[in-house]
């Protein structure tokens, strides 16, 4: 294993240490060193926007925490959900008495913890809803859709919550806003070489050499299909055959579109595969409206890319343009 | 003599248990990463080497152990293993709480409990190839020993028989709930982490109490 760690046990703790320090003007740390927020949170008269999710996916969570955005994150081990405590934690820091917003991604762990956490909430009279991210096509059948994972589209689903409670939205309208851009979301990713979580010190699962897998989780779940490895624009092919009839997306509609690397894939062959993206949706007569390309979501050093698409209403074209600051994503003339 | 035990005597159950994950952490580990992402091992250990540290020095019976061991599950591991096993833990806590001797009657009281508590949280069913495999059949297993009037050694010996082989059964079953169950297929023939974890548990806490016992 060939990396910039100390000790393997402690990489969460020590990358928190070392990302508040370099992000003052965003992140606070908060009295739980497993819940970070935004520096202004909680925001007077505004609801809280909380996510939460295991470590290695940089710059998702805390990359989202910031103006418009995020107010709270909870941290948990890479590739293993937060404790009840920290969501807890972090419904606290963001509550300004107008209610919470947990827009967070379907994996049993946070669940469980974000359910026991709610019901702590509940006692202090802090009242908490949730929008679960189930944007990754590959993991379950369209009609079990409740079964699939959140993954690049959970950033979305924060961009359009994080807006709606900005612009004074209610906890009811945040919800709806972050729930309809979810159900207009769809993610597919291929991988091309698996990960290594440092305690682990291995590759936790393997892709031969000339092979990629359609359809991978962010974490190595397998995919749909392991086929030998293609150009990128067959990649991008591959992509859009996945995500487009699923919801569908048809002629006419306009639509963000957000490729994200998994960690070790050179940025510049991002906007390789993204340039056939682009090309096939114009072909079909589906507008980009907005593009965004680059590290968004990662899964540690894997080598692989993801696309998310999100067909646009009026609403969420408002939403999505609205400015916002934070380490993932800064928009605007903040 | 063999029919129980004083709680004030039982904290070392609990020292075991943690001595048991200690063991077992790179075992835990490998299982959990053939279809699983390999941590299970780390994650639990991490957890238990915290409760190690708040028993140690401290004055407690087993139940008040077993709430220490929960809460520090809930509050410091995360995952799905932190709210299940810390629930299953601060479950067996309350329902002894007020046991000045550990029978068989305690024991089934909190064997069901703890299964009460995962059932509250989780949606597996047996044959998901959960934990719920291994605690299933051992709470069945010590209910009916009960019934036909097992005394405290007895009942753990029927508990870690059927926790065994429900354990064991997870090898064969192809995961229905949790992040395993995307693999369909592709995770039948290996064991289930988390039945093992239970099974390894159960047992070394079964094997502790008879000892207190004098059996």
């Amino acid at each position: 294993m060939q990396r910039i760690i100390n000790n393997p046990d402690h990489v969460v703790e020590d990358y928190l240490k070392g990302y508040v320090k370099a992000h003052p003007d965003i992140i606070a740390p908060t009295a739980n060193p497993r819940v970070l927020k935004y520096v202004n949170a909680p925001v007077d008269g505004k609801v809280g926007i909380v996510t939460g999710g295991g470590s290695g996916h940089k710059p998702a969570f805390s990359g989202y925490i910031g103006k418009n955005l995020v107010d709270a994150v909870a941290v948990g081990e890479v590739f293993s959900s937060p404790t009840a405590k920290a969501f807890y934690d972090a419904m606290k820091a963001a509550d300004s008495r107008h209610g919470v917003a947990v827009l967070y991604g379907n994996y049993a762990g946070d669940v469980m913890n974000v359910k026991m956490a709610m019901e702590d909430a509940e006692d202090d009279d802090i009242i908490v809803k949730t929008v679960l991210a189930n944007d990754d096509v590959p993991s379950a059948p369209k009609d079990q859709r409740a079964k699939r994972r959140g993954v690049a589209g959970e950033i979305l689903m924060w961009k359009v919550g994080g807006a709606k409670a900005a612009l004074g939205g209610s906890l009811d309208e945040v919800i709806a806003a972050a729930q309809k851009a979810m159900d207009n979301t769809r993610s597919v990713g291929i991988g091309l070489t698996p990960c290594t979580i440092p305690a682990v010190g291995k590759p936790n699962f393997t892709i031969e050499p000339g092979k990629m897998e359609v359809g991978i989780g962010h974490h190595g779940e397998p995919g749909i299909s392991v086929q030998d490895l293609r150009s990128a624009d067959e990649m991008a092919e591959m992509s859009l055959d996945i995500v487009l009839p699923d919801l569908p997306f048809s002629s006419g509609d306009e639509v963000v579109v957000l490729v994200s690397g998994l960690g070790a894939t050179p940025v510049m062959e991002l906007y390789i595969y993204y340039n056939r993206i682009a090309e096939i949706l114009g072909d079909k007569n589906i507008l980009v409206y907005r593009p965004y390309v680059g590290n968004y979501f990662t899964s540690l050093e894997m080598m692989g890319v993801t696309l998310t698409v999100m067909k646009l209403d009026e609403e969420l074209k408002e939403l999505v343009d609205l400015d916002c600051y934070s380490m993932g994503i800064k928009q605007g003339s903040v | 003599m063999g029919d129980s035990f004083r709680n004030i005597d039982g904290k070392v159950i609990v020292e075991r248990l943690i001595a048991t994950i200690h063991e077992n952490r790179a075992y835990l580990s490998e299982i959990d990463g053939a279809i699983g992402d390999g941590d299970h091992g780390i994650n639990m250990d991490k957890g238990f080497t915290l409760v190690e540290k708040e028993l140690h020095g401290r004055e407690m019976n087993m139940s008040e152990a077993f709430k220490t061991l929960g809460r520090t599950l809930v509050d410091e591991i995360g995952g799905s293993m932190g709210p299940l096993y810390g629930v299953f833990f601060k479950r067996m806590a309350r329902a002894s709480k007020e046991a000045d001797e550990v029978t068989a009657e305690t024991l089934e009281a909190m064997i069901g409990a703890a299964y009460e508590g995962i059932q509250s949280l989780g949606e597996a069913n047996v044959g998901d190839k959960t934990l719920v495999d291994t605690l299933a059949p051992a709470v069945a297993a010590v209910r009916d020993a009960r019934a036909n009037g097992a005394a405290l050694g007895g009942a753990v010996d029927a508990m870690i028989d059927a926790a065994e082989t429900g354990w064991k059964s997870t090898e064969d079953l192809v995961a229905r709930v949790g992040r395993s169950s995307r693999l369909g297929e592709r995770s039948r023939g290996v064991l289930d982490a988390g039945a093992t974890s239970c099974y390894l548990l159960l047992k070394s806490m079964g094997e502790t109490m008879k000892e207190l016992t004098g059996a």
